[in-house]
């Protein structure tokens, strides 16, 4: 049996769907892969790619920013702080961030500057993690779930 | 008998009449669409709300067979010197008695707690609340208004963060959030709930499955309760938000239909003078005529 995946963040349900085969989560331990007849786990997630493989060969790729992740029967609940999916995300938007981050990274290095600094470098890793997921569904060519 | 200038009066009563019903039926409308769309949100935003209450309550039912030393600070009860609480209500009146109604719960909150602690303080969210605890003098913790039509939860953290801060650092010991509940279009409930110490949500008992965490349940827990407590404070304040626009569409409503109501009524006067009136004319110009003729 499938697994049944949800992903919630308090604005809104991202995903919703009974179909899932694998789910590959970045937990803050480490990344894992759950499937079906998973032991029960609760886990906190990390910023990162998160996949969930679909009958048929296909991968629904999704950006996700920290949050929690319950796993109970085969009932997976991923509640994130922000989540995204692929065909959600604004590659130009991302691709402006990633370099708006490097020039400030590459400008200033520590004094009272050293915040802007962690600033810089978490938009950066954001800017980063909304690229990947955002180029992996051109790359495969996923077929949007819309 | 009514002269011209009365039925001039009643006609330019009506036409002022007829224009407050044109505004009211304006603000209505606006609230109508505001309405929907806040009730969405606070209706997406459940499913996140259900789901951590879940988590939480799996999660605690490991932390509750530890000694009260061991609790995470956040779940741990103390003796309530200072008392505060989050008071929600709206930066906008024209919402029939919700804002009253709010200020009356948050009063009587305030005023059940005082005999028994040192000192009750408020964190007021809107304008109407703001400016009620002001006028009774109650210390205030923080002032948040401007929160808009559709609050997101960026600007909820601000609001979680002092009352987490102040109660880590023990300068408060228990906190309520009080905010109009959105039952129906037609009904709002002034709600009054525990937000800290955090108490573990329905279903907290005994764990029923083993899980495996990672990391350990207490540093879960170390992670979660700060999530759970904006998610509260996010799900009144969307709740709020609902409430408001309903509460204004439905006194706005009330105010349209009682302009007509009264539109009405001054046209039966208007008529009927007008009548008087020009019966009276005709009466005259008849009284000379017979006088010419006599």
């Amino acid at each position: 049996m499938p697994l049944s995946l949800s992903v919630v963040t308090a604005a809104r349900t991202i995903i919703q769907r009974d179909d899932v085969l694998r789910l590959v989560v970045p937990t803050t331990e480490g990344q894992i892969t759950v499937l079906p007849a998973h032991a029960a786990l609760m886990s906190s997630i990390g910023m990162g790619e998160m996949l969930a493989y679909l009958p048929g060969g296909e991968v629904l790729p999704m950006a996700v920013f920290g949050g929690f992740i319950q796993v109970v029967h085969d009932q997976v609940t991923v509640l994130a702080a922000a989540a995204e999916r692929a065909e959600d995300i604004n590659e130009e938007r991302a691709e402006a961030a990633r370099e708006r981050a490097a020039r400030r990274m590459a400008g200033q290095h520590a004094g009272p500057e050293a915040l802007n600094l962690v600033r810089a470098r978490l938009s950066m890793e954001r800017a980063l993690v909304r690229l990947r997921v955002r180029r992996r569904r051109s790359a495969t060519g996923v077929p949007s779930m819309r | 008998m009514p002269g011209a200038g009365a039925v001039r009066a009643i006609r330019d009563r009506i036409r002022s009449v007829q224009s407050t019903a044109k505004v009211t039926k304006a603000m209505q409308l606006v609230a109508a669409s505001k309405m929907r769309r806040a009730q969405d949100r606070a209706i997406a935003s459940r499913p996140y709300a259900d789901r951590m209450r879940a988590v939480l309550a799996a999660l605690s039912g490991y932390a509750s067979g530890v000694s009260d030393d061991e609790l995470h600070p956040l779940l741990r009860q103390r003796p309530v010197k200072n008392f505060a609480f989050i008071h929600i209500t709206a930066d906008r009146g024209l919402a029939g008695g919700l804002n009253a109604n709010m200020n009356r719960a948050g009063a009587g909150l305030a005023l059940e707690h005082q005999p028994h602690v040192e000192r009750v303080s408020v964190v007021t969210v809107g304008r109407k609340g703001r400016d009620f605890f002001r006028r009774a003098g109650f210390p205030s913790l923080a002032e948040f208004t401007e929160m808009g039509d559709y609050p997101g939860m960026a600007q909820i953290q601000p609001i979680a963060r002092i009352v987490m801060d102040d109660y880590m650092a023990g300068t408060i010991d228990q906190v309520y959030i009080g905010y109009q509940r959105f039952v129906s279009t037609a009904v709002q409930r002034p709600t009054l709930r525990q937000l800290l110490p955090v108490t573990a949500p329905e279903g907290a008992e005994a764990p029923q499955v083993d899980f495996l965490f990672e990391p350990s349940p207490v540093q879960l827990l170390e992670a979660l309760l700060p999530r759970y407590i904006e998610m509260q404070i996010y799900e009144a304040i969307l709740d709020a938000a609902a409430s408001e626009q309903s509460a204004r569409m439905v006194a706005m409503q009330a105010a349209t239909d009682a302009a007509n109501d009264m539109v009405g009524a001054l046209t039966l006067i208007y008529n009927k003078a007008r009548q008087e009136l020009i019966t009276n004319e005709l009466l005259d110009i008849v009284g000379g005529t017979a006088a010419l003729e006599a």
